[in-house]
């Protein structure tokens, strides 16, 4: 029995040592990047391609240049399973290694680190998602949200439903409907909506799919009766594919379907196979391989050994969005570096450079992305009214297609309403906005 | 008051009457969903009927099974993921995932239920959390995490039966549900290990004493849930694509367990189906007065009203301790 015991507790100091020795060391003159991603659990599929991106892009720039401006860039992921408070408990452990960014990878990771990163000077990223009034700098000055938030997507997507009909005078009397995931992040576009609504008059009707998603009979059997004109949906993980599912089996038209970003990528539309062609979603990028950047991952990357995943998945539309992450944020440690005259940038001096992004075609040519639009932030604009793009999915080919130009965000209309979100935040929580 | 009453009671009410066509429909989406629920019910049904032990990893077996299912038909290799080896037709990789989930049966048995004889219950239920848990990591490092699309062949579409849509998925999803159900109702009924299993759930060790070979039975119970659950992964594998959230499908099992009782096959049945058309009914009528999405906690509320007048459920048994 000692002898047992004994084994016992060699194997778990083993594998506790284990434990410590796989962490990552971060030397003086390295620049740290927390990864906190979901590779496991319901939301995995998803979360799986997005954490690639965020690695092979660190990877590429190490083995390509070297490090930015010749500093190595030291990347470490924390399994978060898409759970917030394992989420919190990663930013906890990660953050006295002095990362220079957070990127939550969760609308509800991020509304718990937005007075956590403030109170430890550490920049939070969330782009596409999280809260959107915190696209108001002067009162959340760590957190940023460009290249477009949930509200303005929403108007993209009525401004988008508005040329199909014509002309948004031509929306009046019209039914749309939108069926969400019934969280923070889903019931986000509301207020937006209804107010597009009452502006443009069309007949809006919210439809809530609780957690997970998996069975929504209901919510078709509503849409059986309501017949709108189109359907919106702002879904995560299974609630999409299962949202596909029931469209094309009652025979809804699939061009009168448009997910948000989070419900468009392969993963939403492959279950389905023929019946989800020429599904629509909105993106904040273009979809799809083959650009240059494509072509240095190949080299640098994957035929290296090195990539995280499939090299024939690095055209996946949620891959390049975890690329798209990390190319903002490395462009923003070359902006600290160069304004700031150091080699490791603080969260201050991170922060800074966040906040004077401004990528042009020179920027994007570079980085191997020609044809993104520009994009500006500022000290009270930290979401820089990114236009919005909408992709069709080509089920023949298995491919996403672009079908709009750049799309502007009706900002006179969200502006006002993220500012009086702001306020009231800053009331709430006695904060002080900053002068800007 | 008046207008609330309006609004809650008879709002709804003659909106059925007013579209009697589409009210139906609301009925038979349900019914059909309820189908579904019971597929799921069946198995732990079946597991507590026979063994006393509520098998919280059922929902995963599911999901195991659907994986397995999905990585033969691709042809992938496991542990590597690479798609190497030769796809299988739909009915030889059936076949085959169901020795797979024969074989878990006997891993069940052998590993954790065989050192756990006699323990109490909360025990065992304790040990089937612990199962779940692993099998859904070894799911994830033998086929891993992304979705993959099931295609058994199942015919998907509608029809138009008057006014009202029928979609052919919901019912072939019937027509295998009650051919389950048939067969186990049989089996349980008018076979010798039917009546061993019984005798097993009622009392191990009295089972014992009379020579019924309990470690057997286990291994037959375990893996007839293991068939169940392979039905349950292809028919809501087929909906959704499998993926991991597929083994949260056993949260919709509870509220027909509990409405239903643990150890009755026909009260997974009608359970599922009350419980189907419960949820649909309230929230097609009631769910907009209150913004919707209330189907999932609506279906614990049937069940736990339920609860109040039979504690044992629709079907379970009427517990009865003397002392």
């Amino acid at each position: 029995m000692k002898f047992r015991n004994l084994a016992v507790a060699a194997v778990t100091t083993a594998g506790l040592a284990g434990m410590v020795a796989a962490e990552v060391a971060i030397a003086a003159d390295e620049i740290f990047l927390p990864g906190l991603v979901y590779r496991t659990g319901a939301y995995a599929p998803n979360g799986i391609p997005f954490a690639n991106g965020f690695k092979d892009y660190v990877t590429l720039i190490n083995e390509r240049d070297g490090g930015v401006n010749g500093v190595k860039l030291v990347y470490e992921e924390c399994e978060t399973g898409y759970n917030t408070k394992v989420g919190v408990e990663c930013y906890e452990k990660l953050k006295s290694k002095n990362p220079v960014v957070i990127i939550p990878n969760s609308t509800g990771i991020t509304y718990q680190l937005i007075p956590k990163t403030a109170a430890d000077g550490i920049p939070l990223l969330t782009m596409g998602y999280g809260r959107t009034s915190a696209a108001v700098g002067s009162v959340f000055p760590w957190v940023f949200n460009f290249p477009a938030t949930y509200w303005s997507q929403a108007t993209a997507v009525v401004s988008f439903i508005g040329d199909k009909e014509g002309g948004m005078d031509a929306l009046k009397g019209k039914k749309i409907a939108h069926i969400y995931h019934n969280s923070a992040y889903g019931k986000e576009a509301n207020p937006t909506l209804e107010a597009l609504s009452e502006k443009y008059g069309f007949e809006l009707t919210l439809l809530a799919v609780d957690h997970p998603g998996q069975e929504q009979k209901a919510t078709w059997l509503q849409i059986r009766r309501l017949k709108p004109d189109w359907i919106f949906m702002s879904g995560w993980g299974v609630m999409n594919q299962v949202a596909i599912k029931e469209a094309a089996a009652q025979g809804y038209p699939m061009d009168r379907f448009i997910g948000n970003w989070w419900s468009g990528s392969e993963n939403d539309v492959l279950p389905s196979a023929e019946g989800a062609n020429g599904y629509i979603s909105a993106t904040f990028h273009t979809p799809g391989g083959g650009t240059k950047l494509h072509a240095d991952i190949q080299k640098h990357v994957y035929d290296a050994g090195l990539g995280a995943g499939d090299a024939d998945r690095t055209g996946e539309v949620l891959y390049i969005r975890g690329l798209f992450n990390h190319i903002m944020v490395v462009e923003a440690i070359r902006k600290a570096q160069d304004h700031f005259g150091v080699k490791v940038p603080n969260g201050e001096q991170m922060r800074w450079a966040l906040e004077n992004t401004n990528m042009a075609q020179a920027d994007w040519e570079r980085i191997g992305l020609a044809g993104f639009p520009d994009m500006k932030v500022s000290c009270n604009d930290h979401e820089g009214g990114h236009p919005v793009l909408f992709q069709q999915w080509d089920a023949m080919k298995n491919e996403w297609n672009v079908i709009s130009d750049w799309i502007p965000v009706m900002t006179d209309l969200v502006r006002p309403m993220m500012e009086a979100d702001a306020k009231k935040f800053a009331e709430e929580n006695n904060v002080t906005p900053v002068a800007c | 008051m008046m207008d609330f009453i309006d609004l809650v009671v008879f709002g709804p009410i003659l909106d059925m009457a007013e579209y009697p066509a589409f009210f139906l429909e609301v009925v038979f989406g349900g019914l059909m969903s309820g189908v579904m629920y019971s597929l799921v019910a069946l198995g732990f049904v079946l597991i507590f009927k026979a063994s006393g032990v509520f098998n919280f990893a059922q929902g995963v077996f599911a999901l195991f099974a659907a994986l397995t299912l999905v990585g033969l038909m691709t042809g992938t290799v496991p542990f590597s993921l690479d798609k190497a080896l030769p796809e299988l037709p739909a009915w030889v990789a059936i076949v085959l995932t169901l020795l797979v989930m024969v074989l878990l049966a006997i891993a069940v048995e052998r590993i954790m239920l065989r050192p756990l004889v006699n323990q109490d219950q909360i025990i065992m239920f304790m040990s089937t959390i612990g199962l779940a848990f692993v099998l859904e990591g070894l799911g994830d490092t033998i086929w891993g995490s992304e979705v993959k699309a099931l295609d058994v062949g199942i015919p998907t579409g509608f029809f138009m039966l008057g006014e009202i849509q029928i979609q052919v998925f919901d019912l072939v999803a019937a027509a295998v549900a009650t051919i389950l159900v048939v067969v186990l109702a049989l089996f349980f009924q008018w076979t010798r290990t039917g009546r061993a299993l019984r005798a097993v759930a009622d009392d191990h060790q009295a089972a014992l004493s009379v020579g019924i070979p309990l470690k057997n039975i286990w291994i037959i119970v375990w893996s007839v849930a293991g068939l169940v659950a392979l039905v349950a992964g292809i028919m809501w594998g087929s909906k959704s694509g499998v993926q991991f959230s597929l083994s949260l499908i056993a949260l919709k099992a509870l509220p027909v367990l509990i409405l239903g009782g643990f150890t009755s096959v026909p009260g997974a049945i009608v359970g599922g189906l009350i419980i189907g058309v419960g949820e649909k009914v309230a929230e097609v009528y009631w769910g907009p007065l209150v913004n919707g999405a209330i189907e999932n906690w609506f279906a614990y509320v049937v069940a736990l009203v339920f609860l109040l007048f039979r504690p044992q459920g629709l079907f379970g048994e009427k517990i009865i301790e003397r002392v």
